[in-house]
């Protein structure tokens, strides 16, 4: 027996070396970062102990701005990508023929590289000196002027950043909602054909319920993905953020740990404390819900 | 009123419903492709037609391909495209012994405080990356491993959640092969590479093709760790060059670069199609 625990564990070092280094004691360590007032990266030394990074990164505009942007990311996106997803998915499964190259094709984003794809929306929706780009050819047929969605108004950039987050996830979403769907046990639909029940019914009374779990599992990985939007941004507005007043929660860590405007872990570490708060109490917020309007079978 | 004209009505109206339904799917098909056309059609556009077309045209005449040279002549994009794969290789090689390692002492070893560590490991797939960059950042600098391989891939190596995937798999295999092995003097570790993995070959493709997905896109490890540009990755190469490359006007040659970083990945998914939308309907998350 002491022979088999010690091999168990051999089998297991790896794994425990890896994450101790790597996942563990980082997290143990960031929330001792965030906590050491005025540390200074050079002499590893640190002037107190207290909530002075919280209070200053809260205080900051950079800080406030990059939260506006991310919170109204996320009301925009989840809700949209997540209706559309389950739309194209509905449509999806009442076809036969060419279904599968449907979902091949729909499947396609997931695999691009974000920042590859990133820069040709960025592309599309450019105003520059020698054109007005394709957005604006679009926009100019129906006798709209032309906005430059890069670098213009602040709605305009967040039209494009809203669309290029809905574009990304949805691949994620129609999948695991195609699937759900085809998982829906025939037998209810075949009782509601005899009983002559309308489709709106069958959809709201059947399909729905049956695939609520789905639908909050989507909604769910949706917020939590969308509140750490970071390179979408980056690839349409370049790496200052801060300067184009598109920076993100996650952004925002990133710029206080590196670049020309990092050297502050403590701070960077306190944003990141704050971003796990907010995602940690919006989780709980939506379990709350679903509680009440989630069917498990 | 007659049955047949009734019949007649509602056929045509279910073909019309049927119609709309596959023009709207239609719709959203070509909202997905039309930024890869688009990408592959400046790519081929010369500098000049491209900076002379005020109002962009949707087809191109005289196709180049001069713009994919320089693409590969004027940054370094071949040497961003070995660094990914070496990252890639590496990265996924390790994560494979770890993970494969880990799985095989969960579902099928008996050892004290298994269970423990189990929950422990669940537990930690609840972690944001974003939370422990911060340190990594900070111990990789200690170590003076920037801009050197093994600070890339270090990090990056660990996935609870393969680990998850893979033990659920393997705890699928009958303990009765375990014992019959035993009975024959098979070794633990003999026993793993000769029944075990082949049995679960199918999930071990799977989640290597995941992180193969997971390396040629990650951006925010290699940019902190990264600035030297030997050492760029392809996603920090496409930033680098969308900063500074090509004189930042040369956007049919960035389209080109585009391209070629985004090729692989699509050639990989058109080939493994199946496995990989099978895997990630499974739980994989993007990123």
């Amino acid at each position: 027996m002491e022979k088999q625990n010690r091999k168990g564990w051999l089998y297991l070092l790896p794994a425990l070396v890896f994450l101790g280094l790597f996942l563990v004691y980082p997290l143990v360590d960031v929330m001792i970062y965030s906590l050491e007032e005025g540390f200074n990266f050079a002499s590893q030394t640190h002037r107190g102990v207290g909530l002075g990074n919280f209070s200053y990164v809260l205080r900051d505009p950079y800080f406030l701005q990059a939260v506006k942007n991310t919170f109204i990311l996320v009301i925009i996106t989840v809700p949209v990508s997540t209706g559309l997803a389950l739309l194209i998915s509905l449509g999806l499964s009442s076809i036969r023929k060419l279904r599968e190259l449907y979902q091949t094709v729909y499947f396609l984003p997931y695999v691009t590289n974000t920042l590859a794809v990133g820069l040709v929306f960025m592309i599309l929706f450019k105003k520059t000196p020698y054109s007005d780009g394709l957005a604006n050819l679009v926009l100019s047929w129906f006798g709209a002027g032309p906005v430059d969605f890069i670098d213009g108004p602040y709605w305009a950039k967040m039209l494009v950043l809203c669309v290029y987050t809905v574009w990304i996830v949805m691949p994620f979403k129609i999948l695991i909602l195609t699937s759900a769907l085809a998982s829906v046990n025939p037998v209810y639909y075949s009782a509601a054909r005899i009983d002559g029940t309308p489709k709106w019914r069958v959809f709201t009374r059947i399909t729905l319920p049956m695939i609520s779990p789905t639908v909050f599992y989507l909604v769910i990985t949706g917020f939590i993905g969308a509140f750490k939007a970071y390179s979408d941004a980056v690839a349409l507005f370049g790496v200052d953020l801060n300067a184009a007043g598109m920076n993100t929660i996650v952004g925002y860590v990133y710029d206080m740990l590196y670049g020309d405007s990092g050297g502050y872990p403590s701070y960077a570490s306190a944003a990141a404390m704050i971003l796990f708060a907010i995602v940690l109490t919006i989780t709980c917020i939506n379990l709350l819900v679903s509680r009440k309007h989630v069917h498990y079978s | 009123m007659d049955f047949e004209r009734i019949e007649r009505s509602a056929r045509l109206r279910k073909r019309v419903g049927t119609g709309v339904l596959y023009a709207l799917l239609t719709v959203w098909a070509v909202i997905v492709l039309f930024p890869f056309y688009w990408m592959l059609l400046t790519s081929v556009k010369s500098y000049g037609a491209y900076n002379s077309e005020w109002v962009p045209k949707l087809y191109t005449t005289a196709p180049t391909l001069e713009n994919y040279g320089t693409a590969f002549t004027a940054v370094p994009l071949g040497g961003y495209f070995v660094n990914t794969i070496l990252f890639t290789l590496g990265t996924t090689a390790l994560m494979l012994v770890v993970t494969v390692l880990a799985a095989f002492a969960f579902s099928r070893l008996r050892f004290r405080g298994r269970d423990l560590v189990f929950t422990g490991f669940l537990a930690l797939m609840m972690i944001p990356g974003e939370l422990v960059v911060i340190t990594n950042f900070v111990t990789i600098t200690n170590w003076d491993l920037r801009n050197t391989f093994l600070g890339l891939i270090l990090p990056s190596v660990t996935s609870v959640f393969y680990i998850y995937l893979l033990r659920e798999n393997f705890a699928q295999v009958p303990d009765e092969l375990y014992y019959a092995a035993k009975v024959d003097g098979t070794s633990d570790l003999k026993y793993l590479f000769k029944v075990m993995i082949p049995i679960c070959r199918p999930t071990i493709i799977t989640v290597t093709i995941l992180k193969v997905i997971e390396c040629w896109n990650s951006y925010v490890w290699p940019r902190l760790i990264t600035d030297d540009q030997a050492y760029f990755l392809v996603s920090n190469g496409i930033q680098e060059i969308r900063e500074n490359g090509f004189g930042r006007e040369n956007i049919p040659a960035m389209m080109a670069a585009v391209v070629v970083i985004s090729a692989p990945l699509i050639v990989l998914f058109l080939v493994f199609r199946r496995k990989i939308m099978a895997g990630v309907a499974r739980g994989g998350t993007k990123g």
